[in-house]
Parts: C-alpha cells; sequence; structure tokens
C-alpha cells in the first residue's frame, strides 16, 4: 500500500505574463497528501492553490518538479489518463446531455457494460440524492442539484482522489454550509482522497483533516486547523485565518521555548511563544487573538497577576459592542495601540454598562500561550 | 393619471389615436407597424404578385396576358427543367457540404486562437465583402483560366504538362460558390464555438475521455446549431444563384436560377418564370424545414 495519495515535490509554476516576462504561480512547493484524508488548500485568489489542483489533475504541467499520485510519477500524463477526477467550480456540465448521461460519460469513457453503467449511475444519482432526475437536461436544475450532479458524476469514477475547485463557491450561504457538512460525510463514507480548493477559511477549517495555507506561490503551513489556529506559523497565516491582534516589538531574551520582548512605544514586556526561528534584538510581532485576553478591572483580585508582571496593561475603551453571546470591544493602549477583545457573556444583567462601556478603564491580561511572537515579515 | 382604466371615458373623434395611448394591446400594434408595413409593401404584395403571375400566359409578344391556368407548372415537369432542378439541388448540396468541411477547422481554429488575434481573423474574414462580388468572381476567372495564375504556377513548377481546363465547368462553379458562401458558413460556426467552455473539454478530459472523443461527444454536439444555421445560409441562396453558373460556368451549368433569370430577361416568359420561383421557394423551404426538424434544433435557431 502506497504511503501517500498525491505528493508534489518541490513543484514550480511559471506562466508567460501577457505584459511581458513571467508570473510565477506556484513557487517550490512540497506537499504529502495520506490516502483518505480530506486536505484543503486554503489561501487568497491568485495565491496557486487553483494552478496545483490543475497541476494534479493533468491540465498543467509543472515548470520544474514532480507530482507523484499513488506512488507514480506523473510527469506530462494527460488528465485522462490520471487516477484523479475534479469537481470544477462552474461545474462544467455538459449542457447538451441529460443527467444520466452527464454521469455515464465517464463510465462509457472506462468502455463499461450497459448494465453495470445504468447500476452504477443510479448508485451516484442515489448518494448525492438525485434519484430520478436522471432524464432531466442541467439547465433545468438548480445550482445546489448541479453541484451534487458534478460530484456525482466524478465521484462514479471511483477515483483515487477527488480534486474540488471551490465547488461551493456559487452556492448562497445557507446551502453552502449544509453541503459543507454533506461533503465531510460524504467523504467519510466513500473513504476516497479529498483535495479542496477554497478561499474560505471557515470552510477549511470545518471540513479538513488538514490543510495547507498559500500565499504568493508558496505554502506557508501545512498542518490540522487546531494547529494553523492555534500555531500558525507566520503573520500571514494568523492574519488570514481567523481574526487576530498583532502588537511590534523586540525579542529581548530567548529561552527554551520562551520569549521575552519589550514593546514599541510602551514601556511594557511580553512573554510569548516563539514561532519559527528568532534571535535576540530581531524586530518581531506579537499575534494574540480576540477572545484569548482576559478584561478585568482588578487583575491582582480576579487573576492573581500584580499590575507590572508581564502580559499585563491598563486600557481604556475606545467602543464596545454588545452581539448577544460576547461583547467585541476595542481597547487603546497607553501607547496609542489598539487592540480587539472579544468577552465571553459569562454574566446575564440587564444593565447594559454590565456588559462594558465607552470610556471604561480596565486591565488586559493576555496568557503567554496566547501571545505568539513571529518575524515582522 | 388615476383611473385611466377604471373610468370609461366616451370615444370622441379622436377615438383610434386615444385607444392607442390608452390600450396595451393597441400600443404593440403601433410600435409594431412599421415593420409589418414594411413586409406588406417589400415582401407580401410583391410575392403575391409572383404568385399571381405564376398562373396566367405569355402574350406572343412577351406581354402578360391575364388567362388563368396552370400550364407553367405542368411545364416545369418536362424532363429537362427536372433535370436542372435537381442539379441545382445537388450542386447547393454538395457547397453546403464543402463549406462545411472547410469552414470547420478555419472556424475552431479561430475559436482558439487568443482574443486578440480572433478579431483579426474574423475582420479578415469579412474583408472580400468590401469588394463587388462580380469583380471577385473576375478575379476567380484570372486565376483558372487556361492562361491563369493557377495554370502558369503548375505549368512552371513543372507539376502538369497542359493546362487543366478547370474554367467554364461544374467545377469551377462549384469553387465560386464555396468561395462565394465561406464566411456564411464560417460565422455561425465560429459563433457556436467560440461558446463552448473550455472546462467543457477539460471536464471530458478530466472523465477519461481522450482528444478525439472529447471533439466528437462535446465539440461536434454543440456547434451543431451554428452548422445549422450557416447550412441555411449557403443552402438557401445557393439555390438561387445565377450569376457564378453564368460566368464560371459557360453555357455548360443550368442552374434554377439562371433557368428563371432567363425567362424574365431573355425570353420574356414572365409567367413562367414565376412559377419557377414558386417552385425554388417551396422546394428551399421544404429542405430547410426537413433539416432543422431533423437535427431536432429548430428551436434554438430561432432564439
Amino acid at each position: 500500500m502506497d504511503q501517500f495519495a498525491v505528493e508534489m515535490r518541490d513543484v514550480m509554476k511559471r506562466f508567460p505574463n501577457p505584459g511581458g516576462g513571467e508570473i510565477t504561480a506556484v513557487d517550490h512547493v512540497t506537499i504529502k497528501i495520506q490516502n483518505g484524508e480530506f486536505f484543503s488548500l486554503l489561501g487568497p485568489s491568485g495565491c496557486g492553490k487553483t494552478t496545483s489542483l490543475r497541476m494534479i489533475a493533468g491540465f498543467e504541467w509543472p515548470t520544474s518538479g514532480e507530482i507523484v499520485i499513488q506512488d507514480r510519477a506523473m510527469g506530462r500524463t494527460p488528465p485522462y489518463l490520471r487516477p484523479v477526477n475534479t469537481v470544477f467550480q462552474s461545474y462544467a456540465l455538459f449542457q447538451h446531455m441529460t443527467i444520466a448521461q452527464n454521469v455515464s460519460f465517464g463510465l462509457e469513457m472506462e468502455h463499461l457494460s450497459k448494465p453495470e453503467i445504468d447500476k452504477r449511475v443510479q448508485a451516484a444519482l442515489e448518494m448525492v440524492q438525485l434519484p430520478g432526475m436522471g432524464k432531466r437536461k442541467p439547465r433545468q436544475l438548480s445550482g445546489g442539484q448541479q453541484q451534487r450532479v458534478a460530484l456525482a458524476r466524478a465521484l462514479v469514477k471511483r477515483p483515487a482522489v477527488l480534486l474540488l475547485d471551490e465547488p461551493l463557491g456559487a452556492l448562497d450561504l445557507k446551502l453552502r454550509k449544509e453541503m459543507q457538512l454533506e461533503l465531510k460525510a460524504l467523504q467519510e463514507q466513500v473513504g476516497i482522497t479529498f483535495i479542496y480548493v477554497t478561499h474560505d477559511q471557515e470552510e477549511a477549517l470545518t471540513m479538513s483533516d488538514r490543510i495547507a495555507v498559500m500565499d504568493k506561490g508558496k505554502a506557508l503551513q501545512i498542518g490540522a486547523p487546531v494547529e494553523i489556529y492555534e500555531r500558525p506559523n507566520c503573520r500571514f497565516v494568523a492574519d488570514f485565518i481567523g481574526e487576530t491582534n498583532f502588537l511590534s516589538g523586540r525579542v529581548k531574551e530567548l529561552e527554551a521555548g520562551r520569549v521575552t520582548v519589550s514593546l514599541n512605544n510602551l514601556d511594557r514586556e511580553m512573554v510569548g511563544l516563539p514561532q519559527g526561528e528568532l534571535h535576540n534584538g530581531q524586530a518581531v510581532v506579537i499575534s494574540i487573538r480576540p477572545e484569548k485576553i482576559r478584561m478585568v478591572q482588578d487583575p491582582v483580585m480576579s487573576i492573581g497577576v500584580t499590575k507590572n508582571s508581564p502580559n499585563c496593561f491598563p486600557v481604556r475603551v475606545i467602543t464596545s459592542a454588545y452581539i448577544g453571546s460576547d461583547t467585541r470591544v476595542i481597547v487603546e493602549f497607553a501607547s496609542g495601540a489598539r487592540m480587539k477583545v472579544w468577552e465571553q457573556n459569562h454574566i446575564s444583567s440587564l444593565d447594559p454598562q454590565a456588559y462594558h462601556f465607552d470610556g471604561e478603564e480596565a486591565w488586559l491580561f493576555v496568557p503567554p500561550e496566547n501571545s505568539l511572537v513571529m518575524a515582522e515579515d | 393619471m388615476e383611473g385611466t382604466k377604471s373610468v370609461p371615458r366616451p370615444a370622441r373623434g379622436l377615438g383610434l389615436i386615444k385607444k392607442l395611448r390608452e390600450q396595451p394591446e393597441y400600443q404593440g400594434w403601433a410600435l409594431i407597424s412599421p415593420t409589418i408595413i414594411y413586409l406588406i409593401l417589400f415582401l407580401i404584395l410583391p410575392l403575391l404578385l409572383v404568385v399571381v403571375l405564376s398562373f396566367l400566359a405569355r402574350g406572343t409578344y412577351g406581354n402578360v396576358v391575364y388567362r388563368l391556368n396552370l400550364d407553367n407548372y405542368s411545364r416545369l415537369f418536362d424532363p429537362l427543367y427536372l433535370r436542372i432542378l435537381s442539379y441545382s439541388l445537388g450542386v447547393a448540396a454538395l457547397t453546403t457540404v464543402i463549406t462545411i468541411l472547410i469552414g470547420y477547422p478555419l472556424a475552431y481554429y479561430i475559436a482558439r486562437v487568443p482574443e486578440r488575434q480572433r478579431s483579426m481573423l474574423l475582420f479578415l474574414i469579412l474583408v472580400p465583402f468590401w469588394t463587388n462580388f462580380i469583380i471577385r468572381i473576375y478575379a476567380w476567372i484570372m486565376i483558372l483560366r487556361s492562361e491563369g495564375l493557377l495554370n502558369t504556377f503548375l505549368l512552371n513548377l513543372g507539376v502538369i504538362d497542359a493546362p487543366l481546363d478547370i474554367l467554364y465547368t461544374p467545377t469551377a462553379v462549384l469553387i465560386g460558390m464555396v468561395y462565394e458562401f465561406l464566411p456564411f458558413m464560417v460565422l455561425p460556426l465560429y459563433t457556436s464555438l467560440e461558446k463552448i467552455e473550455m472546462a467543457q473539454l477539460e471536464a471530458a478530459a478530466d472523465l477519461g475521455a481522450r482528444p478525439w472523443v472529447g471533439f466528437l461527444r462535446i465539440t461536434l454536439p454543440l456547434s451543431i446549431p451554428g452548422m445549422i444555421a450557416g447550412s441555411i445560409l449557403v443552402f438557401i441562396p445557393a439555390m438561387g444563384m445565377f450569376v457564378v453558373p453564368d460566368l464560371m460556368g459557360g453555357a455548360k451549368t443550368v442552374l434554377v436560377g439562371n433557368l428563371i433569370r432567363n425567362q424574365f430577361l431573355t425570353a420574356r416568359d414572365w409567367p413562367f418564370g414565376a412559377a419557377g420561383s414558386m417552385v425554388l421557394l417551396l422546394i428551399t423551404l421544404v429542405f430547410t424545414l426537413i433539416y432543422t426538424r431533423k437535427a431536432g434544433f429548430g428551436e434554438e435557431l430561432l432564439v
């Protein structure tokens, strides 16, 4: 049994730029995707995620590096000889064929017998909950239904790997959420490796076993959703996934697994977890998630830290918004730096002032394990 | 403007204008009236004239005698005329087939080059229309005649020993017809080919279809509407064409178009020419209907 479903080995892809020169779409990416894994390529548009997927599908060939599918180096193998199938962003259903003809197309290419094809088409349409729709034309179906047909058409081939290029991008939010769960359940049911391209971080976090966060052609971090969110390895990942605050400063002291940072424009120090290689005196940013901050009136009483200890700051509330489950506050430091703080509403009071109010003076405390120190860039 | 509908007003002198203003169904007629008037004046009336004319008779001096009869039509069943009719059908059909065979790869190529080159190539397809048709046919005569460009070229190359006799043969007529009608095939074909998303072909390849299979199963069926539109645009005028056979076919090739023109201009037998026109009209109509029905794309063509 081969260990990896798909490997990208130091893959680079350059395109000629219409305006002259070349664009590097994928920049020396190495990714190993395990069998049965739900793997997402996540990043903003133009980050190289779709190009990576198209290279795995065989629509593009790497400029250098190698795509390996099930231990077979693909080289310039054309798409019709690869053991992968794709669900296209635009679905790309064959408009002149019925739904059943669309789904059976791939099986006809394998020259299977007619009864076998009919049986599998029927099963595939049932799997995506579209039984009895076989005789309709794609245009007669809703966007969500067309999406399911595209899925059935690819899955009916029983590929080793299913490639999905933003398949939910055209659906409305509610349907999207439903389909996310359905897709995940389907993937567990069929046990096929899914490689899923999306720019929607929530979607990636919900569905994936592992995620590769990409930007400007590079795979910046590869890891489980928890790792990506809790321990982003660079500023881009911390910023792109979820919400965060950045405080800038310089490394003052490095210990094993700990780093002390003196903050810019503030006579304060913070202790945090170093992310990546750091050295003394380096300009760094500290990433702090807004929901991982404690905001209290009296830190000694509430948390047991003295007011002049590291990671503890006096602040003033600039604006506060009560949104039910939590209260979202923007606070200002003495240096003028601002931070978002989200506090869960544990209390239940009818007095709006009981939560937080504009102009309120308070103390912030950020536990060191919630302060991630990373290189400025 | 309150109550224009609910309060009926007594009709006065300007009833029609009032109706036009206030009633939607009259507004519709008013809006479409220029087209209707145009069609009545320049299509329906002349057509009726020809219909009536086809049932009249020719006088001794080429005048029209008002005596209703069916002689003109029965004369068309003369084997001589039937042969001309079937020959014309054959030439028009062959012209259509050849324009498809040449036009399809051309349209496919234009639809696949980068967008900037596309408009340039389409422009080149249309450039010949800037010159008068007759002049372009004379250019072809210059190319094809025995001391023409083609023969001189081939003789000098040593490919042939004696000049080819192309001009004033059915082949020359076919060349002229294909040349004239090619753009009418290429443009609708291009339009339908250009609409096919690359993703559809990628999907076919992804599902295991080799490029040739992808073409047969995806590209070809999706381009059928363009092929039908092009065929109609080529077949109908090819059926009535008389300039090309006149200039390039010599006396050997007589098509229905020549027959009809000769009745009107040379033989001065207008009623017989009118009958020929009616039969030509009917044949074209029937063939077009059968063709579109068979292909099952009739509706999409109208859109």
